[in-house]
Order: C-alpha cells, then sequence, then structure tokens
C-alpha cells in the first residue's frame, strides 16, 4: 500500500495537470479575447451581396482584426443584406467616410469584411452605420461577365 | 401471446431499475455532503480514478492528435490548405474526440473497476456488514467515488485534448513541415474559449456524470454472485458506451448544430 502522503502528492500534480490543461487550451488554443468582445461597440453596413460571410467572421482594418461579424440580417425593402459589425472598443478612431468591402482570404479561405478608413475628422460611434460599401465577388458572376465579353467579341470580330 | 409478455415484462424491468438508478442517484446527493467534510476518501477515490486513469488518456490523447494531424495533412495538402491543420486539429479534439474518447476510455478503465470494486464487496457482504456498524456505505463508498469520478473526468477531458494538440503539432510541425506560426495563429483564430471549449468542458462533465454514475450503480445494484459481478461489469462498460455516444448526438446537437 501506498502511504498517504504520496497519495495525495500524486492526486495534487493530477489535478495540477488538469488544470493546466485546461489553462494550455484557454490561453495558447483558443482566442481569449472573446470575453472583451462583448462590450465593443456596433456599426451596421449594407452589402448587395454579402456572399459567404458569416456571423462571427472577422473584421479587419489595414489586415488586422479588430472586430467580429455580430449579426447579418436582409431588409426586405430594400433587397439589402444588413451587417451588423462589432469593433472592439479600443478601436475608435475609425473616420465616418470609411467604407466597408467584403474580402477573400486566399482563393478558397474565409471571406471577411476590410474596412478602408476615410479622410474625414470625425469618428464613427456606436450604431452609425458605413455607407460606402462594396459587394463580394461572387465567382459565378466573374465568370459569366469574361465569359460574355469573350462571346462579344469574337462577334463583333468576325 | 408469450410474445407480447415477454415483452412486457422486459419493459417492466426497464423502467424499474430506471426507476431504482434514480432514487439511487438521489441517495448518492444526499450523501455527498458527509463526503465533503472527509475530503481524505475523496482524495483516495481521486487518485484510484483520476491518476491511475492519467496513463491511458495521455498515451491515447497523443496518439489521437497524431493520427488526426498526419491524417488531416494528407487531406488538406490537396487543396494547399496545410496551414489551417491546427485548426482541424484544435477543432475536433475539443469539440468531439477529446470528450467522447476520454468518457470511454475512462468508462473501460475506471467504470469497470468501480462497478467490479463495489460489486465484490456487495458480494462478500461489506456492505452489509457496514450497515450492521450503522455506516451507511452510500455515503462512505458510493458517495466518494461517484464524486471523484465526476470531477477527474473533465480534467482527463483536458488533459487528453491538450497531449493531442501537442501530438499534432509534433507530427504537423516537426515531421510534414507546418509553418509552427500558421499552426498555433490559425488555431487560435477558430476556436472560441466560449462556443467550442467551454462546450467541450459541459460534455466531460456530463459524461463523467453519467459514466460514473452507471458504474457505481451496476455496482451496488450487482446481483452478489461471481457471475453477477462480471455481468454488471460488462454491462457498465456497454451501457457507458451507449449512454456517452447517445447523449454526445443531442448535446452537440443542442450547442453546435441548428437543429
Amino acid at each position: 500500500m501506498i502511504n498517504r502522503r504520496s497519495i495525495e502528492v500524486a492526486v495534487g500534480l493530477f489535478i495540477a495537470a488538469g488544470l493546466a490543461a485546461l489553462f494550455m487550451l484557454a490561453m495558447k488554443v483558443s482566442n481569449i479575447s472573446a470575453f472583451t468582445e462583448g462590450n465593443g461597440y456596433q456599426l451596421s453596413a449594407r452589402f448587395e451581396n454579402i456572399g459567404g460571410l458569416k456571423v462571427r467572421s472577422p473584421v479587419t482594418m489595414g489586415g488586422v482584426r479588430i472586430g467580429r461579424v455580430a449579426a447579418i440580417e436582409f431588409d426586405q425593402n430594400a433587397y439589402q443584406a444588413v451587417v451588423t459589425l462589432r469593433i472592439n472598443p479600443q478601436y475608435d478612431r475609425i473616420p465616418k467616410d470609411s467604407s466597408a468591402s467584403i474580402y477573400t482570404s486566399g482563393l478558397l479561405g474565409e471571406q471577411y469584411v476590410g474596412l478602408e478608413p476615410g479622410a474625414d475628422d470625425t469618428y464613427m460611434r456606436d450604431q452609425d452605420s458605413i455607407s460606402l460599401t462594396q459587394s463580394a465577388l461572387v465567382m459565378e458572376r466573374l465568370i459569366s461577365k469574361f465569359l460574355f465579353n469573350q462571346t462579344v467579341k469574337e462577334n463583333g470580330g468576325s | 401471446m408469450d410474445w407480447l409478455q415477454s415483452l412486457g415484462r422486459t419493459g417492466l424491468i426497464l423502467f424499474e431499475r430506471l426507476g431504482r438508478g434514480h432514487l439511487f442517484l438521489l441517495r448518492v446527493f444526499g450523501g455527498m455532503s458527509d463526503t465533503l467534510l472527509r475530503p481524505s476518501l475523496l482524495i483516495a477515490q481521486m487518485y484510484s480514478i483520476g491518476v491511475l486513469s492519467f496513463t491511458i488518456i495521455a498515451i491515447s490523447g497523443l496518439n489521437v492528435g497524431m493520427v488526426l494531424g498526419l491524417q488531416m495533412y494528407n487531406t488538406l495538402v490537396d487543396f494547399g490548405a496545410e496551414d489551417s491543420l491546427g485548426q482541424v486539429v484544435a477543432l475536433s479534439l475539443v469539440r468531439e474526440l477529446g470528450p467522447v474518447v476520454a468518457a470511454l476510455l475512462f468508462a473501460g478503465r475506471a467504470g469497470s473497476a468501480l462497478t467490479a470494486e463495489i460489486g465484490l464487496m456487495k458480494a462478500t457482504e461489506q456492505l452489509s456488514g457496514m450497515e450492521m456498524m450503522a455506516v451507511d456505505p452510500i455515503k462512505r463508498v458510493v458517495a466518494p467515488r461517484f464524486l471523484a469520478g465526476m470531477l477527474s473526468m473533465p480534467l482527463l477531458a483536458a488533459i487528453f485534448s491538450a497531449v493531442g494538440i501537442l501530438g499534432g503539432f509534433f507530427v504537423g510541425v516537426g515531421l510534414l513541415g507546418v509553418d509552427s506560426g500558421a499552426f498555433w495563429s490559425q488555431m487560435q483564430a477558430n476556436v472560441d474559449l466560449r462556443e467550442d471549449i467551454v462546450n467541450g468542458v459541459i460534455k466531460s462533465f456530463v459524461f463523467g456524470f453519467v459514466a460514473t454514475w452507471i458504474a457505481v450503480y451496476e455496482g451496488y445494484d450487482t446481483v452478489p454472485t461471481t457471475e453477477g459481478v462480471s455481468r454488471s461489469t460488462t454491462r457498465t462498460v456497454v451501457h457507458s458506451a451507449f449512454a456517452i455516444l447517445a447523449l454526445d448526438f443531442v448535446l452537440t446537437a443542442l450547442m453546435f448544430g441548428g437543429i
């Protein structure tokens, strides 16, 4: 029989290892910033087409993630997608005339909202909306446009 | 007629066992407070349930992570997406494989031992001996084991996932040449603390609860013969596996699936 002290030490080590594993999962594996995102401020933007954008997709400025997509809704009156962006509170100096576009990271990567800073002296505040937007590039549309142009050219040439 | 009768009898036995299992659970909860007052009993059980399961959990986690890294790499490299290896390995371990495989191993390693131990205590009349001395066997024997199993399981699942991710890292970055920065950054960008990790911990907690409950109940309710104990031990492993896999589907649908 192992004595009591070594049993207690072993259990202590086990609990410490378990907690260390949980700590590693929380700190090293996940984005711990998820907790601070709850208290950011919200902007909205209207797009003709959002492509494959999803809730929780990143919002970036200059390539740096400054927030996430909080909600996506469809406005039945304007036939536009209304995307709500939640921006982290420390990024509070986004000019009023900034523009939002939907980009794809890589050829097959996920889609994200990229903000381009404008030149205005006033800054976006909570519940403001971004008026300059550019929709997602839909691959099928590009291809069909390209093919259409090709045929027109060929027909015009002959 | 005979067919109907046997069906009815099976149903009645099933419901009787379920009912007794729940009453038993209530009694165990009643005895839980006494366990908290005597932590030495709990620590002894944490040792035999948690610490002794550590080796099999850690080794299995390492192997599962390594295999996952290897297989996923072969698929992802076709799409030129091998940078997201870290994300794939971490998500599948934290959400599914960690809690489920650790719980199945836990049921096989610790659950069967619990059933056999309590069942043999009953078969050798140690439990009735305790009752004769006015010691409640539920408080003295069952409750500490139950609590220890419930507390050990989330820790074991977390160890499984963490070691598995390290195994995937070793294979992906060390052997197959995935960029180390991309491995971790893709993982961190796509694994969410609340959505993925906390849900995984909740899963493993539920599995630990159910697996330990089945194990101690089968032991306590066993037919006190050699054959009865062996049957109960088998039933513990089989029923735990069923319960864990079925609950996993329900929990996954509630947590991640938009059903």
